[in-house]
Parts: structure tokens; C-alpha cells; sequence
């Protein structure tokens, strides 16, 4: 393995008076499933935030597949390849399953506005791939059944089936996945991880936040632990479990 | 009879411009949540430039049919008020995005009362008369009278609002816009350009109102610089009644608006016994603006207002 696909250095967020990411830096390779734990409040969110490009960091380095992504706009950080959902599920609601994965293609159409109005040709055929890739993109993930349903309408787990499709859209070379499993049933959590493995199976690198333990060391290839902003631990799921430290920030230390 | 049959006509006609005009109220309001109370300015001076360009034409000696005078008028009336609407967002509406919601809707108001002042500027405090170009044939349709302009201000309106919904529900970019008005921060993660998704909201909108600020100067004979002030109330009335947001909902409004003016005025004068005459026809505007913001604040067809989030 050269060089890694993602690479931060000494990131900082701060949000006045909390240090809410402190100097993280930490690298995901091509092809791994790379998951991130940590307590509540341990700066999870934060740090996707910064990955994706709705925070701006206050310090540091961030690298991806040969950009320089420190502190871009968020288009700019979708279109040169990451691509993400969110914790709370934020789908256009009113739009039909197949709409939603329509528009996370806007980042890689070409025709513009002028195209759409007066539909030449070009645009026409455009359009037609665009609704074609996104009816696969919805087999992809398990709900083609449900393409012409409303957002809203749809069940919380094809919700969130349907975000990752809408990810999977800009044509991501890494898929942040920010608590995917919330709220699913075991059997619902099973379908998710073989989803996530075939999607690592078929080229994309999967960065994946989840409180789900028992899913993250049966899916993840290195875990890394994150408490009060700092990176506590980083390794493959087994080093992780036994790390003290790990221990410590999850369970709290035992009284002498 | 033949009273409501001519009051249902001329209800539908004055209805269906209320309608062209209501789209741009709304549709602005449901991308940025934004009353822009500058948008009956832009029909008004759709209609100022419409008449100017015909009138400059006439003085030319241009030997025209009078349909095609006024296509001309409508051509020049239609990217004026597209650039207008272009630049009112960039220098006024774009600066405040982030601001807090008052702040724009101050500046919609004070920009309404600008372009007033601008226009009476160009053109005169008095009334513009409409060029007399166009036939005044008078059909007679089971007892009411209906002109060719009539029924054309009609067709033209529902193909023009027929054009708007294929864009929104059938384009790429209305898809954008629909995508941005649901979630602005989401739809631009997906690498839409929420500043072109505005843009062109403000331009589409504009170029509907400058149609209908044609089409209110052509049956009503004249225009005048404050003609946009009374227009985009009820318009705004219009969009209010039908769920302000919601495209179908200005359409349904602005019909039904122009229905219950129009038949309101033709039985007030029996109503009232006298006391009240059809020149009071504004007051259903208002009536109808309290009631629903009284009763059904969310309008006939809009959704709950608690549902954004």
C-alpha cells in the first residue's frame, strides 16, 4: 500500500471555549472499511463535518487522493470524491426515492440551466442516464420497489438505504457513513453490513461512525478511538478492544 | 344570469394573471422563505416598457398587425424584467442571506418603493394608456361578452403555468430547485449551485410577472407607475389563500381569488342595498387575506409550517 486515500494531520476545531477536536491526524488506505468510535460528545460528528467540508478547521493538513481539501468549500470536497450521510437522516422529503438519487448526481452532469430549458439533444440523453444510473443505484442498495414513493414515506431503514444510494451518486472514492445502523433492528443491522461489504467489495473505501461495537469489530479493518477530541487509540479491531485507555474512556477508571 | 356568467368570465381571466403573478411570490418564498415584495414592481414595469416599446414602434411608422405590436412589446418587456429580477436578488437579497429574516423583508419593502419612484421618474406620475392595437371584437358567449384578448390572456396563462410545472417536476433544474427549498445545505453537498438555483428562481419568477403585468395593462386599457403596489398585494393574497410555497396552491388561489372579487363586486351593489359599490371590489382582497390568515394560516394547500425543519 503507497500512499493512503485520506490523510489528516493535526486538526483543530475549536467552537469558542471547547477544544472540540484536538490535534487528530489520522490516514485511511485504499479499499478499507475504517470505523471511528468514541463516547458521546467525543467529536465524531465533528470531525465527519470537517471531512466533508461543512466545518472549517481552525489548523492542520487534509489531503485526498492528491487534493489539497483544507478548509473547501463542501461541493468542492463531493466533487473530488467524498461523499457522506448523516446521523440524522436529512433526505429531500418530499421527492420521490429515485429524485433524491437523481440530484446526488448533480456534482457529475454537465448540462447547465440553459440545457434544461430548452432540452437539446445532449441534454435530453443526459437526463435519461441520470434517471437509468439512478434506478440501479436504488437496486444497488435494495429498494428499487420503492423508487416512485415519497422520501418521508419511505421505512427508517430504507431511509437510510436510500441516503447511502443518494451518497453513492456523486460517485464517491469514500463513503462516510455517520451512524448508519441508529435505530436498526439486528436483522435491518445484518442487511446494512453486507450492504457496507459490497460496497467496499466493489471499490469504494467506507469511513463508518457507529455505537455498535459488536458491528464495528466484525466489519471494520482499524478502528480508531476518539475521547474529548484527542485520538486516544487507532489499530485493528482486536488491539482496540483492549486497549486500557480504550477501556478507561468507555467504562471509566475503577475506584482504588 | 348572464351577470354571473360575465362576472365567472371576467373572474377567471383577472384570476388567472393574479395566478402568473403569484407564482413568482411563491415560488421565491418556498427556496429562500422570502416575501419579495419587490416582485409587483416587476410586473408593473413589464407593462411600463411593453407600452413604450409599442408606442415607439407606432411612432417609427412600423406597419404591424396589431398582435404581433404587441409580441414585440412583450419580447423587450420580458428579458427588462428578467435582468431586473436578476439584479434585485444579486446587489439586494443576495448580501442578507444569513441575516436575520427581517432584515430582507425590509429591504424587499424599501426596493418596492424604489422602483416606484424610479419608474415615475421615467415615466410620469400620470396614466399610460394601453396603445389601441388590438381588436375589440366582442364575442358573445351565452349572454356575456368575451374578447379575443380575453380569451387570450386565458390560454396564454395556463400554457405558461403548464411550462412552469414541466420545468420544476420534469427538468434537472427543477429538480434543483425543488431539492434546494427542501434543504439548502443537503442540495448543495450534492454539488447543486444553490447561487444559480436562486438566480434563476428570481429570473423564471420575473419573466411570469412581466407577462402578467402586460396582460393586467392590456384588459385594464392603461398602467401607471403605482399599478405594482395593488397587483402584488392580491397576488400575494393569492399566494397566501393557497399555501404560500406551494406552486399549485398560488394557482388555486389566484383563481379562486379572482373569482370571489370578480362575483363579490357584481352583487355587492345588491348586497349592501346600494350602499356599497363594485369600486369597492378591492376590499375582498383583504377580506380574504385576514380570513385565512385568521383561519388557515398555511393556506388551502400548504403544509404545516412546523414540517421544515
Amino acid at each position: 500500500m503507497s500512499t493512503p486515500l485520506l490523510e489528516i494531520q493535526g486538526i483543530h476545531k475549536r467552537f469558542g471555549g471547547l477544544h472540540a477536536l484536538n490535534d487528530v491526524g489520522l490516514s485511511i488506505n485504499a479499499g478499507e472499511i475504517y470505523g471511528l468510535i468514541g463516547p458521546n460528545g467525543a467529536g465524531k460528528t465533528t470531525l465527519f463535518n470537517v471531512l466533508t467540508g461543512l466545518y472549517q478547521p481552525d489548523e492542520g493538513r487534509f489531503h485526498f487522493d492528491g487534493h489539497d481539501l483544507f478548509r473547501k468549500k463542501p461541493f468542492v470536497v463531493v466533487r473530488s470524491g467524498i461523499a457522506r450521510t448523516f446521523q440524522n437522516i436529512r433526505l429531500f422529503a418530499n421527492m420521490t426515492a429515485l429524485e433524491n438519487v437523481m440530484v446526488g448526481q448533480h456534482v457529475r452532469t454537465r448540462s447547465g440551466v440553459i440545457g434544461a430549458i430548452f432540452r437539446h439533444p445532449r441534454a435530453r440523453a443526459e437526463e435519461a442516464a441520470i434517471k437509468q444510473r439512478a434506478r440501479e443505484l436504488l437496486e444497488y442498495v435494495g429498494i428499487a420497489r420503492r423508487h416512485d414513493d415519497l422520501a418521508r414515506n419511505l421505512s427508517y431503514g430504507d431511509q437510510r438505504r436510500l441516503e447511502i444510494a443518494r451518497a453513492l451518486a456523486t460517485r464517491p472514492k469514500l463513503l462516510a457513513l455517520d451512524e448508519p445502523a441508529a435505530g436498526m433492528n439486528p436483522s435491518e443491522t445484518e442487511g446494512l453490513k453486507k450492504l457496507m461489504q459490497k460496497i467496499r467489495d466493489d471499490g469504494v473505501t467506507i469511513l463508518l461512525i457507529e455505537h455498535d461495537v459488536k458491528l464495528m469489530m466484525g466489519l471494520c479493518d482499524r478502528i480508531a478511538v476518539l475521547d474529548y477530541g484527542k485520538k486516544i487509540a487507532e489499530g485493528r479491531p482486536e488491539q482496540v478492544k483492549c486497549d486500557p485507555r480504550v477501556i478507561e474512556a468507555y467504562l471509566g477508571v475503577a475506584p482504588e | 344570469m348572464d351577470i354571473f356568467i360575465q362576472q365567472l368570465i371576467n373572474g377567471l381571466i383577472v384570476g388567472s394573471i393574479y395566478a402568473l403573478i403569484a407564482l413568482g411570490y411563491t415560488m421565491v418564498y418556498g427556496i429562500m422563505q422570502l416575501i419579495n415584495f419587490a416582485h409587483g414592481e416587476i410586473v408593473m414595469i413589464g407593462a411600463m416598457v411593453t407600452i413604450t416599446c409599442i408606442n415607439l414602434l407606432l411612432d417609427l411608422g412600423v406597419q404591424l398587425p396589431g398582435p404581433l405590436l404587441l409580441l414585440a412589446g412583450l419580447l423587450m418587456a420580458i428579458p427588462v424584467s428578467m435582468l431586473l429580477g436578476f439584479t434585485i436578488e444579486r446587489v439586494a437579497y443576495r448580501p442578507l442571506r444569513r441575516a436575520p429574516r427581517l432584515a430582507p423583508l425590509i429591504t424587499a419593502i424599501g426596493l418596492s418603493i424604489v422602483l416606484q419612484q424610479l419608474a415615475m421618474l421615467i415615466w410620469g406620475r400620470n396614466y399610460r394608456p394601453f396603445p389601441s392595437i388590438l381588436p375589440t371584437k366582442v364575442h358573445d358567449f351565452y349572454g356575456a361578452a368575451i374578447t379575443d384578448l380575453q380569451i387570450a390572456i386565458f390560454i396564454l396563462a395556463f400554457l405558461l403555468m403548464g411550462g412552469l410545472f414541466f420545468l420544476i417536476e420534469r427538468t434537472k433544474l427543477g429538480r434543483a430547485m425543488r431539492a434546494t427549498s427542501q434543504n439548502p445545505d443537503v442540495a448543495g453537498l450534492m454539488g447543486v449551485n444553490i447561487n444559480t438555483v436562486i438566480s434563476m428562481t428570481f429570473v423564471i419568477g420575473s419573466a411570469l410577472g412581466a407577462v402578467a403585468g402586460v396582460m393586467v395593462a392590456a384588459n385594464y386599457d392603461q398602467a401607471h407607475a403605482y399599478m405594482g403596489f395593488m397587483i402584488g398585494l392580491k397576488a400575494f393574497t393569492a399566494a397566501v389563500l393557497g399555501g404560500i410555497g406551494n406552486l399549485a396552491g398560488a394557482v388555486v388561489g389566484g383563481i379562486l381569488l379572482g373569482l370571489i372579487e370578480s362575483l363579490g363586486s357584481g352583487y355587492l351593489g345588491d348586497l349592501t342595498g346600494g350602499f356599497l359599490g363594485s369600486n369597492y371590489k378591492d376590499i375582498f382582497a383583504f377580506v380574504v387575506l385576514i380570513a385565512v390568515l385568521i383561519f388557515r394560516p398555511s393556506g388551502l394547500m400548504g403544509e404545516r409550517v412546523a414540517e421544515r425543519a
